[in-house]
């Protein structure tokens, strides 16, 4: 029998609510984010690469998911 | 000729840096990019888009593998924003390199040079290859540099101006007063302002609006490839000085 596990995540300054997402690498395939281009912040710590299959999520976690984009300034 | 710039062990194949903000689209940027020929290219760094997933990406079309990316903390008022956009950044990216950016103030947009102080030591000292953005200030410049910055990059006058080099007097002094790459960062307006910065013996010039701003961008990438180049080499050459009157250049001897 399997479970459905809701949790409520503040990623990127939105509520989102994930369903049987249980750790960062999780998130990320939920998002469809390809982890190679990210960085990522979990309240406020930046969390490496290579931890992100074992770092658990927990409810209510605030998430910053950011890439390069063009600039310049703005 | 080898007449390469290297920052720390870094070798770049070309004087002129560019910005890849304010384009129309990923795909003008790529090729005002390519047109300029640089091989760095400064982006920053924001939240990804998560409710739009098929949104493209901008390293789809700037090729990592072929350009430097350097990312800047541009839009961080505070040591603590610019700290945590750099560290992000290298997380984000493959190198140690940050274009350094506190800005002081919205209207102008120069930076806070406190600010920027303490972040240059804070992130020289965790390893980053720190390349501030300045005033044109040679005792900032001094400072940064015992602050453990790899260069420093000066602006010539605000971004996105385009007035070129207000004050060469002090980029001269800052090429004489540090024993570092100067980078000169905002204010070029057209291919002379660039030029212009080259032959007082800058390392290289960065330039995003002076290209993506102007009518033609593609075109005016190639008119900053040029200019940077010519510049450059009036440097190496060693400009003539400058008299009040006139010499003659033809002989007299053996006219009628």
């Amino acid at each position: 029998m399997r479970f459905f596990v809701f949790m409520r995540l503040i990623v990127n300054g939105e509520k989102l609510e994930v369903l049987n997402v249980e750790t960062l690498q999780d998130l990320l395939k939920e998002l469809q984010i390809e982890p190679q281009r990210v960085a990522v912040e979990i309240n406020v710590s930046i969390v490496k690469k290579s931890d992100y299959s074992t770092f658990k999520l927990n409810e209510g976690d605030r998430v910053e998911i950011v890439n390069f984009i063009g600039g310049g300034y703005k | 000729m080898d007449d390469k710039l290297i920052i720390k062990g870094i070798e770049f194949q070309s004087r002129l840096w560019v910005g890849t903000g304010k384009y129309k689209d990923f795909e003008e940027t790529r090729k005002a990019v390519e047109a300029s020929g640089a091989d760095v290219v400064t982006v920053a760094v924001r939240r990804v888009n998560i409710i739009d997933r098929k949104s493209e990406n901008l390293l789809d079309y700037i090729d990592p593998k072929k350009y430097k990316i350097l990312p800047n903390t541009a839009g961080c008022y505070t040591v603590e924003d610019a700290l945590r956009y750099a560290r992000l950044a290298r997380e984000a990216g493959i190198s140690d390199l940050i274009k350094l950016e506190v800005i002081g103030d919205e209207k102008t947009l120069f930076p806070d040079v406190c600010g920027l102080l303490k972040a240059t030591e804070i992130l020289a000292k965790e390893g980053f290859i720190v390349l501030p953005y300045t005033n044109d200030d040679p005792i900032i410049a001094k400072r940064l540099e015992d602050a453990g910055a790899a260069a420093v990059m000066p602006l010539g006058a605000p971004i996105g101006s385009g007035l070129g080099i207000r004050n060469p007097y002090n980029i001269k002094i800052i090429l004489e007063t540090v024993d570092l790459p100067v980078i000169v960062d905002a204010g070029v307006g057209t291919a002379s302002d660039a030029t212009i910065a080259m032959e007082l013996g800058c390392d290289a010039v960065l330039i995003n609006t002076g290209i993506a701003g102007a009518k033609d961008p593609i075109a005016m990438a190639e008119a900053m490839k040029h200019a940077i180049i010519a510049g450059r080499l009036a440097y190496k050459a060693g400009r003539i000085s400058k008299k009040l009157y006139a010499t003659a250049s033809s002989p007299i001897e053996g006219m009628l």
